[in-house]
C-alpha cells in the first residue's frame, strides 16, 4: 500500500468518524427539552 | 374518520436509529466503493466531504424541518405550506411506491443467497448461477414469460416481515426493529471488515481504493459523482426524512440530529468500503490480475464478485452467510422506511387506523412487487426503473421541492427559525445559500448530463421501446399520479387534524 494512499485512508477516517464522534458529543450536550403536554391535557399534580 | 393523535418516537436515540437505518441502504455497500474508486480515489474524499456540507446535511435538515412542524408525511405537510405543493409530496409517495416495489425483490435474492451461501450453491460460475439456474433471466427483455418460484417465495417472506414491522407502529414497530438491526448490522461488518483485512492482496486493494488522484478534481463530473453519491445515500428527496420526522417532538433537536445522521451514513460508506476492497484485492490476488480487473458494482458485486470471493476463502460460508445477512438487514431498515411514506400518507389524507393502512396500503405495494419482479423479465424491469425513476423521480422531484421552497414559497428563513429554536447547531445564512443556490445548481447539473447521456446512448442498450415503457414511462408516470392523487377528492382526513404543532396552547395551573 502506498504512503499517499495510507495518508488518505487515515485522513478519511479521522474526518468521517471523527465528524460523527464530534456531531454525537455536540448532540449529547444539548439535552432534550421536555415536551410540553398535548393540548388538553392536564398536568400531573 | 377519526383524528387520532399522531404517534411519536419514544427517544432521540429511537429516531436517530431509524433514520440511519433508513439510509444505510444497498447503494452504501456496493455503490460507494465503486464510485470512490472510479472518481479519483483518496482525492474523492474532497468533493464527497464538500457534498455531504453543503447538500446532504442541508437537505437533511431541510426535510426534518418541514416534517417536525408540519407533523404530517410530504402531501399533507407540503400542503400545509401551500395547497399546489401537495402534488411535489404525492409525486415522492408514488416514487417510494415504485422504489419499494423492486427493493424488496433485492432482498429477497440476498435472503436467498444466504442459504445458498451455506452449500456454495453457485459452484464455480457465480454468474451461470444468479442468472440462468436462480433468476431464469429471459434471453432479451420483452414480456414476462414466466415467474420463478425461488424467488417469490423469500419475496413474500420480505413482505410480510416489512407489513408486521410497520403494523407495530412507530414505536413498537419501527423503532424497535432498528434498535436491533443497526448495531447488528455494524457489529456484523465490522467482523467482515476485520476479515477482510486480514487476507491476502488486502492492501493492494485498499491501495485502489485510497490512492488519490488529484488532476480527477479538475474534472466536473466527479463533482457530479461526488453530489450523487451522497444525495442517493442519504435517503433524501423522496419523502423519507420528512415522514420520519413527522414522529418528532415538538421540542427535538433537529440540526444536530442531522449531523449524526449524515456522519453516521457515511462512517459506514467508509467502512464498507475498506470491506469490499479490501476483498477485492484478495480476489484480485487469487486471480493473479491487477484490482482493477475485478472492481465491480452492484448486483455484479454482491451477487458475483462475493460469492466468488467466497469460495476461494477460508471458512467462506461463514462469512457469506454474514456478508448477506448484513446486506438482508441494510435492506430490511431502508424498505420499512420506503414503504412507511405510502402508508402514512394515506394515514394522513383519509384519517384511516394503521393496520388497515398497513395491509391496505402497504398490501398494494406488495401485491404490484409480486405480480412484476420475480418473473423471467424481473431483472430488465428492475434495472431499466431503478435507473429512471432515481434520475427523473429522487433527484428530479429534489430539485423541485428545493426550488419550489426556497424560490417561490420562500419557506427557508421560517425552516430555519423552527430548526434553530430547539437545535444544539444553529443555521446561519450557509444553511440559505447551500439550500437557495448550491443544491439547485448541482441538481440541475446533475439533470442536464444525466438527460444529455439518456439521448445520447440507450440506457444498457436496452431498446427504446422497452426504456419507453418500462424506465421512462415510470419516471413520467409517477408525476402524472401524483398529479392525479393531488386532485382527488378524498375523505376529509387532514384538512381537520390540528396542525398548529409549533405554538403550544398556554394553560393555566389548575
Amino acid at each position: 500500500m502506498s504512503a499517499s494512499a495510507i495518508v488518505m485512508m487515515i485522513v478519511a477516517i479521522v474526518i468521517v468518524w471523527g465528524g460523527l464522534v464530534a456531531a454525537i458529543i455536540r448532540l449529547r450536550s444539548h439535552a432534550p427539552e421536555p415536551e410540553p403536554p398535548p393540548p388538553g391535557v392536564r398536568p400531573a399534580e | 374518520m377519526t383524528n387520532q393523535p399522531r404517534e411519536q418516537w419514544s427517544t432521540r436515540t429511537g429516531f436517530l436509529l431509524a433514520a440511519i437505518g433508513s439510509a444505510i441502504g444497498l447503494g452504501n455497500i456496493w455503490r460507494f466503493p465503486a464510485i470512490t474508486y472510479e472518481n479519483g480515489g483518496g482525492a474523492f474524499l474532497l468533493p464527497y466531504l464538500v457534498a455531504l456540507l453543503t447538500a446532504g446535511i442541508p437537505v437533511l435538515i431541510m426535510e426534518y424541518s418541514i416534517g417536525r412542524k408540519y407533523r404530517m408525511s410530504p402531501p399533507a405537510a407540503l400542503r400545509r405550506m401551500a395547497r399546489p405543493a401537495e402534488v411535489i409530496g404525492w409525486w415522492q409517495v408514488v416514487i417510494c411506491f415504485v422504489i419499494a416495489t423492486y427493493y424488496a425483490v433485492i432482498l429477497a435474492w440476498a435472503v436467498r443467497y444466504v442459504g445458498f451461501s451455506a452449500d456454495q450453491a453457485w459452484g464455480d460460475d457465480p454468474e451461470g448461477f444468479l442468472f440462468g439456474d436462480f433468476l431464469e433471466v429471459a434471453e432479451a427483455p420483452g414480456m414476462i414469460s414466466g415467474y420463478v418460484t425461488a424467488v417469490i417465495w423469500p419475496l413474500i417472506a420480505v413482505w410480510v416481515v416489512v407489513l408486521v414491522i410497520l403494523a407495530f407502529g412507530v414505536r413498537r414497530g419501527i423503532e424497535r426493529a432498528n434498535k436491533v438491526f443497526i448495531p447488528l448490522l455494524v457489529l456484523f461488518f465490522v467482523i467482515l471488515v476485520i476479515r477482510a483485512l486480514t487476507l491476502d492482496g488486502a492492501a493492494e486493494g485498499l491501495d485502489a481504493l485510497f490512492a488519490p488522484d488529484w488532476s480527477e478534481l479538475d474534472n466536473g463530473s466527479v463533482w457530479v459523482a461526488a453530489y450523487g453519491q451522497i444525495f442517493f445515500s442519504l435517503s433524501i428527496g423522496f419523502g423519507i426524512m420528512v415522514t420520519y420526522a413527522s414522529y418528532l417532538g415538538r421540542r427535538a433537536d433537529l440540526t444536530g440530529s442531522a449531523m449524526v445522521a449524515g456522519f453516521a451514513n457515511s462512517s459506514f460508506e467508509i467502512l464498507a468500503g475498506i470491506g469490499v476492497f479490501a476483498t477485492l484485492g484478495f480476489m484480485a490476488a487469487q486471480a493473479g490480475v491487477p484490482v482493477d480487473e475485478v472492481a465491480s458494482a452492484g448486483l455484479g458485486l454482491a451477487f458475483v464478485a462475493f460469492p466468488a470471493v467466497i469460495s476461494e476463502m477460508p471458512a467462506g460460508s461463514f462469512f457469506g452467510v454474514l456478508f448477506f445477512v448484513s446486506l438482508v438487514i441494510a435492506g430490511l431498515s431502508s424498505l420499512i422506511s420506503i414503504v412507511q411514506v405510502v402508508v402514512s400518507a394515506v394515514q394522513d389524507r383519509t384519517g384511516i387506523r394503521r393496520i388497515p393502512a398497513v395491509f391496505g396500503v402497504g398490501g398494494l405495494v406488495a401485491l404490484a412487487s409480486i405480480l412484476l419482479f420475480p418473473t423471467d423479465e424481473g431483472l430488465f424491469l428492475l434495472d431499466a426503473s431503478d435507473h429512471f425513476v432515481n434520475q427523473y423521480g429522487i433527484a428530479l422531484a429534489a430539485l423541485v421541492s428545493v426550488v419550489v421552497i426556497a424560490w417561490v414559497l420562500r419557506k427557508l428563513p421560517e425552516l430555519q427559525q423552527n430548526a434553530d429554536a430547539t437545535s444544539a447547531i444553529r443555521l446561519g445564512h450557509w444553511w440559505r445559500i447551500c439550500l437557495g443556490l448550491i443544491t439547485p445548481l448541482v441538481l440541475g447539473w446533475m439533470m442536464v448530463d444525466s438527460l444529455r447521456q439518456e439521448f445520447d446512448e440507450n440506457y444498457e442498450g436496452y431498446s427504446t421501446e422497452f426504456l419507453l415503457s418500462a424506465g421512462w414511462s415510470v419516471a413520467i408516470g409517477a408525476l402524472l399520479i401524483g398529479v392525479i392523487l393531488t386532485l382527488m377528492p378524498w375523505k376529509a382526513g387532514g384538512e381537520d387534524i390540528d396542525l398548529d404543532m409549533e405554538a403550544p396552547v398556554e394553560r393555566k395551573e389548575p
